[in-house]
């Protein structure tokens, strides 16, 4: 009886692990701010193709990078753009410039806590408080209070993307505390009343997203969709996916395709961020 | 066999004298114990060895990080020697030689348009040529453009990569010494009132009490702290910043204090107890003992037992990384603190594998490791010495 029992148990083990090599497999690795997304596209698309796995972890865009050129992952989230350094890298590792697929856009938000009187700053302004130069709620129109800067650390695309953009590659003040993740900053700001920070807007909830000038004259702009999408909020960027160019077929093309196709970008908003306009999406 | 060599004496091997002639399995099980000892410190000397050799391009000056450098054309990838295209490219004999021309050359244009991608801006800016991982920026403060006085600045990540390591070493000397200033008095306290004055019962349950600290996983620590322990401290006392070099300390006490408690508690009861029975008899009291009889005799192994907690919180990563770590040059125990720790576990996922980043982050980890080694044997030295005296031997 036992004899039988271990047979059939082997068999039964053997039989799984055909079927689970066959079956597609696709990593996915990268952007912390993508991470979310990137499990709510892997869930939907496994429940649509039941022969692909798709396993998504973060780390943030640099640790995805690094995945792509040791090729340990299949798709690189990128919340932005690679550096030369990281193309060189992939060259030298796989003979080729990993190709770049936009995914999604992202607001990027500007939060301060719910009680702070502040509603609208214009970017040269948030540019002093992360700088370091303006220190004091009162010099943009708030209470008579230090300002405590939230930053992320330096392994973030957020991180990199704010201070090319936001703070023209000036760099942030030594006393901005770096959380770990977006969320840490959300949290450190609900608790600090005289706190600022930075990050997608899909993790506002809670804390009060400031609207933003383009600059002294021009008018406060929300973050929605409508603004995000046609350009009009000044903080917005591409969310990417890289992928080696030699792996971009079979399931790894049509999981792509999926994602820039009208069906996978429905999700987007779901999950806060906003959807590629129409001339960007795959048809 | 036996007692034919019962009166003569052996010398065995290493000079350890045996009564009677070793024994094959006891020779084997000697080497054996040996070999296995040696591998362990010959694997220290590795780890060391492997963390140096990746950071070594940092003593030996040859990298740089200058933003701005001279680009060769892809046009004159014929011209040039070989040797200088693989210095320019930094690629390895064998990655130079398994790469045909089509990839030589892509990698080239990389190279040329990070060149070209450079905003005129800082194209412009008297640091674009500095290269930033010479000892006199890594080291002494300079006034980069944009800030108004020399400064001590650690930003890796930018146009323009500052790589000064002193706010690093302040920040955990800062968070090392806060959180040993807190620990040490209360864990040796509790060892002598553990030791010398509680009642059995009480000892009890104070003792696996304490020692259960130990058994709280540090991130667990570093939230409680970062959640719970930031807000009440600052409702407490009312300083500016929440996330603090005060708080990260005390955070840090807790993982620290089972360590010193342990230790110091087991060398306070190693002193005999007939010094204690002498000092009784001659009309002290039970704390006059404690504190001026058996503290100063179990001395050697409470200074061995702070020496370990400073090692314990020197290395310390994840109560740090989760309370501060803004990179602030000041003195003020109430301002945030960025120790080499949190440098390296926070900013190692994103370096470029070889780059100038990840060899300045070994550079950093070769150096905690040096900074521990020296001070637990500092620690042994001074623990032998104070051992010797209270021997009488010195």
């Amino acid at each position: 009886m036992k004899k039988i029992i271990q047979k059939i148990s082997l068999a039964v083990l053997a039989a799984g692990l055909a079927a689970s090599a066959q079956a597609g497999n696709i990593t996915v690795k990268g952007s912390d701010t993508l991470v979310i997304l990137a499990q709510k596209w892997a869930e939907v698309y496994m429940g649509l193709h039941s022969d692909v796995k798709i396993q998504v972890a973060g780390g943030g865009s640099g640790v995805g990078f690094a995945a792509l050129q040791n090729q340990t992952t299949d798709l690189c989230d990128a919340s932005r753009k690679a550096k030369p350094a990281e193309i060189e890298n992939c060259i030298k590792a796989f003979g080729a410039r990993p190709t770049e697929y936009k995914v999604a856009l992202d607001g990027l938000s500007v939060y301060v806590n719910p009680d702070n009187a502040v509603k609208e700053l214009s970017i040269d302004q948030i540019s002093g408080i992360f700088t370091g130069k303006t220190t004091n709620w009162k010099q943009v129109g708030g209470a008579d209070a230090p300002i405590t800067v939230y930053s992320r650390e330096n392994s973030s695309g957020t991180y990199e993307f704010f201070k090319g953009h936001i703070l023209n590659g000036q760099d942030f003040a030594a006393s901005a505390q770096t959380m770990p993740g977006t969320a840490a900053i959300v949290q450190a700001v609900l608790k600090d009343k005289n706190g600022i920070g930075y990050g997608g807007a899909a993790y506002g909830g809670g804390s009060k997203l400031l609207a933003v000038k383009k600059d002294d004259a021009s008018p406060a702009i929300d973050p929605t969709e409508q603004t995000v999408e046609d350009g009009t909020y000044p903080i917005w960027r591409y969310l990417y996916i890289y992928v080696n160019p030699a792996l971009d077929k079979g399931d790894v093309a049509a999981y792509l395709n999926w994602i820039r196709s009208d069906d996978g970008q429905k999700y987007v908003k779901d999950v806060g961020y906003y959807p590629l306009p129409a001339n960007l999406r795959q048809k | 066999m036996l007692m034919q060599n019962k009166t003569k004496r052996t010398q065995g091997w290493m000079g350890i004298r045996r009564g009677h002639r070793a024994h094959p399995a006891e020779w084997l099980a000697e080497k054996f114990i040996f070999l296995v000892s040696l591998t362990a410190i010959v694997m220290v000397f590795l780890i060391f060895a492997f963390i140096m050799r990746e950071a070594l391009p940092v003593f030996t000056g040859k990298m740089s990080s200058a933003l701005v450098q001279p680009a060769i054309s892809v046009n004159d990838i014929d011209k040039i020697p070989r040797v200088q295209l693989q210095a320019y490219l930094g690629l390895t004999d064998q990655e130079l030689a398994r790469m045909d021309k089509d990839t030589l050359k892509s990698l080239m244009e990389v190279k040329q348009e990070e060149q070209d991608d450079i905003p005129q801006n800082f194209r412009d800016n008297p640091d674009a040529k500095i290269n930033t991982t010479e000892w006199r920026y890594m080291l002494l403060p300079h006034q980069w453009t944009g800030y108004s006085k020399p400064s001590y600045i650690w930003q890796p990540v930018g146009e323009i990569e500052k790589y000064n390591i002193i706010p690093l070493f302040i920040g955990s000397l800062k968070i090392t010494l806060v959180g040993l200033l807190f620990a040490v008095p209360l864990a040796v306290g509790a060892a002598i009132y553990v030791s010398q004055l509680a009642r059995p019962r009480l000892r009890e349950v104070i003792k696996p009490a304490i020692e259960m600290l130990s058994g709280i996983p540090s991130v667990v620590v570093g939230f409680f702290a970062l959640i719970v322990m930031a807000t009440v401290l600052q409702n407490t006392f009312h300083y500016e910043t929440r996330l603090n070099v005060f708080v990260a300390g005390i955070a840090l006490g807790f993982a620290v204090i089972p360590v010193v408690f342990s230790i110091s508690e087991d060398a306070l009861t190693s002193v005999p107890a007939s010094y204690t029975h002498a000092a009784l008899a001659l009309g002290s009291s039970k704390w006059q003992a404690a504190w001026k009889i058996v503290l100063p005799a179990a001395l050697p192994g409470v200074f061995a037992a702070t020496v370990l907690g400073f090692g314990r919180a020197v290395g310390e990563t994840m109560i740090v990384l989760m309370v501060c770590s803004a990179s602030v040059m000041s003195w003020s125990i109430f301002d945030s603190a960025r120790s080499i720790t949190t440098t390296i576990a926070a900013e190692m996922g994103e370096v470029v594998s070889g780059g100038v980043h990840y060899r300045i982050l070994f550079m950093l980890g070769a150096l905690l490791f040096v900074v521990t080694f020296l001070s637990n044997m500092a620690g042994e030295v001074i623990m032998h010495r104070l051992k010797s005296k209270l021997e009488g031997k010195r």
